[in-house]
């Protein structure tokens, strides 16, 4: 009995704290319709500052206290800076880029902060006053829980009668509902924006500075609490804090009981319950339908067939790659393949996004179950490389159908959400079964057959299956299936009038992109000789995104130019110290001045010589 | 001849709304129907009902016989049944034969061909469409410039593409200079005569209505009040009441609803 008043109040406390930092993201959210990447950054600025002001003042109540506040209002101010520098200016641009936008400064704070507060993790004093346990029922419960969880409610409440009490509440709650009438209303928007921005990024900084007594800090708070700050939301309805409380409470509750059953179980439980939650309520608990699209998205310009001179430029430079063993360092070789197996992923995503209009927050998924299949192909099977190429894109294939049926019956963010949940939940398997996977070891020596594993043969292994999978995208884009999946993504109702199965049409766009995806895995797998869960990460989905902005949306070539920039400047840049800070400021530079990326460049250079010419 | 459409009862409401209260009427082969009524009459919610975009909540509404409830909009669309919106939907990422192709390589069930390239299939049939509409000049324009006039024409090359029996149109001049409109309408109506089509529209401009239609349905508050020539329904009291009482008179502007 006491046991399980104790594991319940874990699991409260816990939630206290994720419904903190997760309110603010539903408010941003509500407001600017911005998906935050950078507030799990707040979080953990919020922590940092926390440690240093409490350990400056420590032993007082009110220094301890005073801290924390503090610290939350400084990461409010940071907020207010991010937020009149950045986000402000792509508040109509398309999810896509503010997604990425955030995670540049994601990136950012990575580096800035461990420069102030070093690598080490800190290990934060205990909140004075509330340091020791209590029993209840003959369990020893911390006194902090107990407090967290007043807190949390307190909070909730708090935020309620701003909300409900104040002129400027009730102007983000009309917000949230209906933006335009706001602009109506003539209300100073961009004064609303940003003060809904400041709010949530001290909800965010206060979860991150009374963490501190509970946990150490550390530069891996910001990604590890994202995730689940998502999920949060998302269960609860976008923009609901209400929701978002009730999605909190939900989820630590149950995880707290479920690691009893099944210890395993915590780092993919949030993502199966946001499944579930999503495929009953499309919208979450608490959201309503028309929340899930951001800004409207100007229209693409029709596609145009390669010309013939294009044509040869395409031809040559194939060739150039072809012959380019021959002449180059092993080395080099190596990252040539690199750069074929990048450029076949970012096309297959650009697929899935640009042309099928479904943005996919977790597309490495596939691209893992490919790797995986491969490797356990080799490994388990015994197959040999030449069957388990083969046959390891079909369980991509099957992955994404089966991942796919879901995500298409939802749009917008909750799609993006969706397809994120269902990666996550991949890589959690992973990286629990330990028996099948390897968990976090691994598959190693995977390596190709005899008379394929000199760097030479591997590349031209490499170079026809991934020429041969853009090659296979570029003309299904230009394919009846292509513009009809364009024709969805443009107007589903029209799509409808003429006779298309309009949510068939987009899950066999989805297994399509996630098929290739999976070959892209395959041929990766074979190349490094061994695959690990992160194959199937967040951080790989991102870079992903990032290939297709840097190479810009709009355009077939996008994904080409961005995969191939992406793995040249990775390649460069993570061999410089701060190279997070100098990433992230190369993906704030292209979001905020070059937004049609490199062939919006390339197209205008284009423009500019044959202008010149005539 | 029998009817193309029958619609019997048809009713739906929304919340507390009754915006389709009990319509029931017959469209016969090669009819060109006027659906009028003030805006919020009910006339876009009976439309989405016939095609399948919304379920009623009572009513069968029955194409050649065969009933159509609960059947989804692509489905309807392939036994014959074009749409024109309100609102225009088209793809804006596509030019504007393109948008015509679309809707031949769906008819010719090929959306499903992956090595094809699309933009060259069926570009004789879709510029014959464009024709028609006297949209071909501007074939190969995207069609996010278009203005809203033409984005309307286009609509309707592409509601014939599939050689519909009967074809609904919502608003069809909505947005057009009156000559256009005019233009448009005589367009239709040959249209109907020579293929022999059945055409139900709705529609603002009672110049139109009553130079066109062959017959007119009123609809008001989602009821059916009156129904008859153009003579009669000019005649009638209670049309007159809706509309001269009404104070929206027989409205030359369309404002969209
Ligand atoms: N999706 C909907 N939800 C709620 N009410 C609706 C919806 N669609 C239409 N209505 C209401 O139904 C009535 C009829 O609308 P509509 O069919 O658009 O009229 P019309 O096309 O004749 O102008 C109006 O009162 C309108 O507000
Ligand atoms: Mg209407």
């Amino acid at each position: 009995m006491g046991f399980y008043l104790a594991q319940l109040l874990t699991g409260l406390a816990n939630a206290s704290s994720l419904f903190l930092i997760a309110s603010g993201l539903s408010i941003i959210f509500g407001v600017t319709r911005i998906v935050n990447f950078a507030h799990g950054s707040f979080y953990m600025v919020g922590a940092y500052m926390s440690y240093t002001l409490v350990t400056l003042w420590s032993g007082s109540i009110l220094g301890y206290w005073g801290g924390v506040i503090l610290a939350a209002a400084a990461v409010g101010l940071i907020g207010l800076v991010i937020e009149m520098t950045i986000l402000r200016r792509i508040y109509r641009a398309p999810e896509l880029f503010q997604l990425v936008a955030t995670f540049g400064v994601v990136l950012i704070f990575q580096d800035l902060t461990q420069a102030v507060w070093g690598a080490e993790d800190l290990l934060g004093p205990r909140a004075p006053g509330l340091d020791s346990a209590v029993r209840i029922f003959g369990e020893p419960i911390p006194e902090y829980d107990l407090a967290l969880i007043a807190i949390g409610p307190a909070v909730l409440l708090a935020i309620w009668l701003v909300f409900h009490r104040t002129r400027w509440g009730v102007l983000v709650r009309a917000a949230t509902q209906d933006r335009e009438m706001v602009g109506a209303l003539g209300v100073n928007q961009a004064w609303l924006f940003s003060a809904a921005f400041v709010l949530g990024a001290f909800l965010a900084g206060l979860g991150g500075a009374l963490q501190i007594p509970r946990e150490a800090v550390s530069l891996q708070m910001d990604l590890s609490i994202i995730g689940e700050a998502f999920v949060v939301v998302v269960i609860g309805g976008m923009g609901s804090v209400t929701g978002a409380f009730v999605a909190a409470v939900l989820i630590s509750v149950l995880n707290a009981f479920a690691i009893l059953i099944f210890p395993q179980v915590s780092i993919v439980l949030p993502f199966v319950v946001m499944a579930v939650v999503l495929i009953v309520r499309p919208y979450g608990l608490f959201g309503k339908p028309g929340s899930e699209h951001g800004a409207p998205v100007e229209p693409e310009q029709p596609l145009t067939l390669m010309g013939q001179k294009g044509l040869m430029v395409m031809i040559a430079a194939v060739f150039v790659l072809a012959l380019s063993p021959l002449a180059v360092a092993d080395f080099t070789t190596i990252l040539l393949v690199d750069v074929m197996v990048a450029t076949l992923f970012a096309v297959s995503l650009h697929f899935m996004m640009g042309v099928g209009g479904m943005v996919s927050f977790g597309h490495a998924a596939y691209f893992g179950v490919g790797a995986y299949a491969a490797a356990m192909g080799v490994k388990y099977f015994g197959l040999g490389m030449v069957p388990s190429m083969a046959l390891a894109p079909f369980c991509a294939a099957a992955a994404a159908l089966f991942f796919g049926w879901f995500c298409v019956r939802l749009s917008g963010v909750y799609l993006a959400m969706l397809t994120l949940a269902a990666a996550q939940i991949l890589w959690g398997v992973t990286f629990q079964w330990q028996d099948f996977t390897g968990g976090d070891d691994g598959i190693l020596g995977v390596w190709p057959a005899q008379w394929a594993s000199s760097d030479r043969v591997y590349f031209y292994i490499a170079f026809v299956l991934c020429i041969g999978g853009i090659w296979l995208l570029r003309r299904a884009a230009h394919s009846p299936f292509g513009y009809t999946l364009r024709g969805v993504r443009d107007s589903r109702t029209r799509a409808e009038a003429i006779g298309v199965d309009t949510r068939f049409h987009q899950w066999m766009g989805f297994t399509l992109a996630g098929t290739l995806a999976g070959l892209a895995g395959v041929v990766f797998a074979f190349s490094k000789g061994s695959v690990f869960p992160d194959t199937l990460g967040i951080a790989l989905s991102i870079d992903g995104l990032i290939m297709v902005l840097l190479g810009g949306i709009h355009a077939l070539a996008g994904p080409i130019y961005g995969a191939v920039a992406f793995v040249m400047i990775e390649d460069w840049v993570t061999r410089l110290d701060y190279w997070r800070f100098i990433f992230g400021a190369i993906i704030l530079v292209v979001v905020l001045l070059a937004p049609d990326g490199i062939a919006g460049g390339v197209h205008r250079l284009v423009r500019m010589i044959r202008g010149g010419k005539a | 001849m029998s009817a193309v459409l029958e619609v019997q009862g048809l009713s739906k409401s929304f919340g507390g709304v009754q915006a389709v209260d009990d319509v029931s009427f017959t469209v016969e082969p090669g009819e060109f129907l006027a659906l009028i009524g003030p805006n919020g009459a009910g006339k876009t919610t009976c439309f989405n009902m016939l095609n399948g975009y919304l379920r009623p909540d009572a009513g069968s509404v029955k194409l050649r016989g065969q009933e159509l409830i609960g059947t989804p909009p692509r489905k309807i669309w392939r036994m014959g049944v074009g749409r024109t919106f309100q609102i225009t939907e088209t793809f804006l990422s596509m030019t504007v034969r393109e948008n015509v192709q679309m809707a031949l390589i769906s008819h010719h069930r090929r959306i499903y061909d992956i090595f094809s390239r699309a933009t060259r299939l069926y570009v004789d049939e879709a510029n014959a469409l464009l024709d028609l509409v006297s949209m071909r000049d501007q074939s190969a324009r995207p069609c996010s410039e278009l203005a809203y006039g033409d984005l309307k024409r286009l609509e309707l090359a592409i509601a014939l593409a599939h050689r519909p029996a009967l074809l609904l149109m919502d608003e069809p001049t909505a947005g057009m200079a009156p000559s256009e409109r005019i233009a448009l309408m005589a367009l239709t109506a040959g249209i109907v005569e020579r293929e022999g089509v059945s055409v139900v529209f709705t529609e603002h401009d009672m110049d139109v209505v009553f130079a066109h239609a062959h017959r007119i349905l009123v609809l008001n508050r989602g009821m059916l009040i009156a129904e008859g020539s153009g003579a009669e329904i000019r005649a009638n009291p209670t049309v007159q009441e809706v509309y001269l009482g009404g104070g929206t008179v027989f409205q030359k502007e369309a404002d969209h609803a």
